[in-house]
């Protein structure tokens, strides 16, 4: 069953216009904003498909903004993104690419601040649901919708054990889970989609396991 | 879940002797493991907010970023103020208040996507309009969402819902019968009358395309939410009036997604056919956007 809740059908509460290019725009700029884990200082992003060509009307522009400033697809401050990023002093540009991609709404997002630089690739796929199919050119595949745990460490034995058995000691079942590297050894990402939701006393336990870099949290909606 | 068809969530409704909204609260209940409580109150808050895109609509001057629509809300509002109307007094309440959500959806207001952002004023303007005339409680409006919901459900995991897997016949199509099933609920007509006023809502959208002027979610998407909730309403009332669909709402439903197979690409919400490519749909594209968005037409089959 593709929808088994009410919610599915009635809603999500948005901005309009579209649920595609507005309310799952938004969704991928705060699902960037909430791995990097605090409000970047400058953003480049680069539209793909219809989102290149139709971004426009359907203000994608301003709800990825919204969505990195924090804005959640029914927060009106979404409309004036572009005045509030300008007052923060965030400094955003959009880049319309001629490029194929593999979905029509793909946006690719890059946010640094003085402390660091984050990417990912995110795509809209319809009745404001999004997905994040790329992190740090990791590629994976993740709702963003239920609560969604990612993970940056070191590539070793035992830290994906250890990660689980913190969620076992919380009661946290598993719903899905994807690990990635790039090379033996080296950085890794470890992306888990749980039944219930997660709070802060598991994430600060989760960080401070060894070989554990970095925990962020996608938030569900 | 409870039920996978129409059939078997009527069946469900009469053998225990509940109105489907109930039967989807329950459903709702154990499935997500949340409260009754806490499900009817976000269900509360998204009835809100219908109702404060339809005030916004229908008093001010909402505009488009596009400057495609815009205005006709307030224009059908104080139309009926004047009193002189040919259709309907409801039927052009669900009519007005449907055109004000869709305006305000497409000028980036607050909504509710029902089941889309593209169908988002039928339901709203249907249930609203109900309301009035019946002088409904809000209970009896919420409990209609939840029945609008069923529906939407049982159509979205049979056949589609978004424009561009079906044509418009699976957005605003689906948006209309969800909204007829639940007004005959809100009027007190029993689960069967409302799978019947749906089958006869969707019969009525079947091989209706998704060809959005300059892929905008305005023309012709803000008229079709008009006539959408018009079906809606006077199905609403065959049904409540005895009238059974001869096509049971379930083949109904098949058919509306074998339909959507085969409708062709260009018809399916890529602005390459239909409506979209008319000689002024092609003039606005250029000027809002500066630029063809889909220059390629003729090698589209």
């Amino acid at each position: 069953m593709k929808y088994n809740s009410v919610f599915d059908i009635i809603g999500p509460v948005m901005i309009g216009p579209s649920s595609s290019h507005t309310a799952g725009a938004a969704r991928i700029g705060r699902a960037a904003r909430s791995i990097f884990g605090r409000q970047p200082k400058k953003a480049i992003i680069t539209l793909y498909g219809s989102f290149a060509k139709t971004y426009k009307g359907h203000g994608t522009d301003i709800a990825l903004i919204g969505g990195l400033l924090g804005f959640d697809t029914f927060d009106n401050r979404i409309v004036d993104s572009i005045v509030i990023a300008k007052d923060l002093g965030f400094d955003v540009q959009f880049v319309i690419s001629e490029e194929e991609a593999e979905h029509p709404n793909t946006a690719r997002v890059n946010i640094k601040d003085e402390n660091g630089a984050l990417e990912i690739v995110g795509i809209s796929i319809g009745g404001g649901k999004a997905e994040i199919v790329e992190i740090n050119g990791f590629k994976l595949k993740i709702s963003g919708l239920s609560p969604s745990l990612i993970v940056l460490h070191e590539d070793r034995f035992g830290v994906i054990a250890s990660v689980s058995n913190v969620l076992s000691k919380f009661e946290i079942n598993i719903a899905y889970m994807e690990v990635a590297r790039k090379e033996k050894g080296s950085l890794a990402l470890m992306v888990l989609e749980t039944d219930q939701p997660i709070d802060w006393h598991v994430i600060e336990e989760i960080e401070g396991l060894n070989y554990v870099k970095r925990v962020a949290l996608l938030k569900t909606s | 879940m409870k039920f996978k068809t129409i059939e078997e969530l009527v069946t469900l409704a009469e053998t225990s002797n509940k109105k489907i909204s109930e039967i989807m609260i329950e459903n709702e209940v154990e499935v997500q493991e949340r409260t009754r409580e806490d499900i009817y109150e976000q269900m509360r808050n998204s009835l809100n907010v219908m109702k404060e895109a339809i005030e916004k609509g229908l008093t001010e001057e909402v505009k488009s970023r596009s400057g495609l629509s815009g205005g006709d809300g307030k224009r059908l509002a104080n139309y009926l103020e004047k009193g002189k109307i040919l259709s309907g007094e409801t039927i052009l309440e669900a009519v007005s208040k449907a055109v004000a959500t869709s305006e305000v959806n497409a000028s980036m207001g607050t909504i509710v996507a029902t089941p889309t952002a593209g169908s988002v004023g039928i339901l709203p303007g249907a249930i609203f309009a109900t309301a009035k005339k019946l002088n409904s409680s809000e209970e009896d409006m919420i409990d209609a969402l939840f029945t609008a919901g069923a529906i939407g459900i049982v159509i979205a995991n049979n056949a589609f819902i978004s424009g561009a897997a079906g044509g418009c016949q699976a957005e605003v199509g689906s948006a209309t019968a969800m909204a007829a099933a639940a007004v005959v609920e809100m009027a007190g007509g029993t689960p069967r009358e409302s799978a019947h006023a749906l089958a006869i809502a969707l019969k009525n959208m079947l091989g209706l395309t998704c060809d959005p002027v300059a892929g905008l979610v305005e023309v012709p998407c803000v008229k079709r939410n008009a006539m959408g909730a018009a079906n809606a309403m006077v199905a609403a009332d065959m049904a409540l009036a005895g009238i059974i669909s001869v096509i049971p709402a379930d083949e109904v439903i098949e058919t509306m997604y074998q339909i959507g197979c085969a409708l062709p690409m260009p018809l399916k919400e890529t602005s390459l056919g239909g409506l979209a490519i008319t000689p002024t749909a092609k003039k606005l594209e250029q000027q809002i956007f500066g630029c063809a968005i889909n220059p390629i037409i003729q090698d589209i089959k």
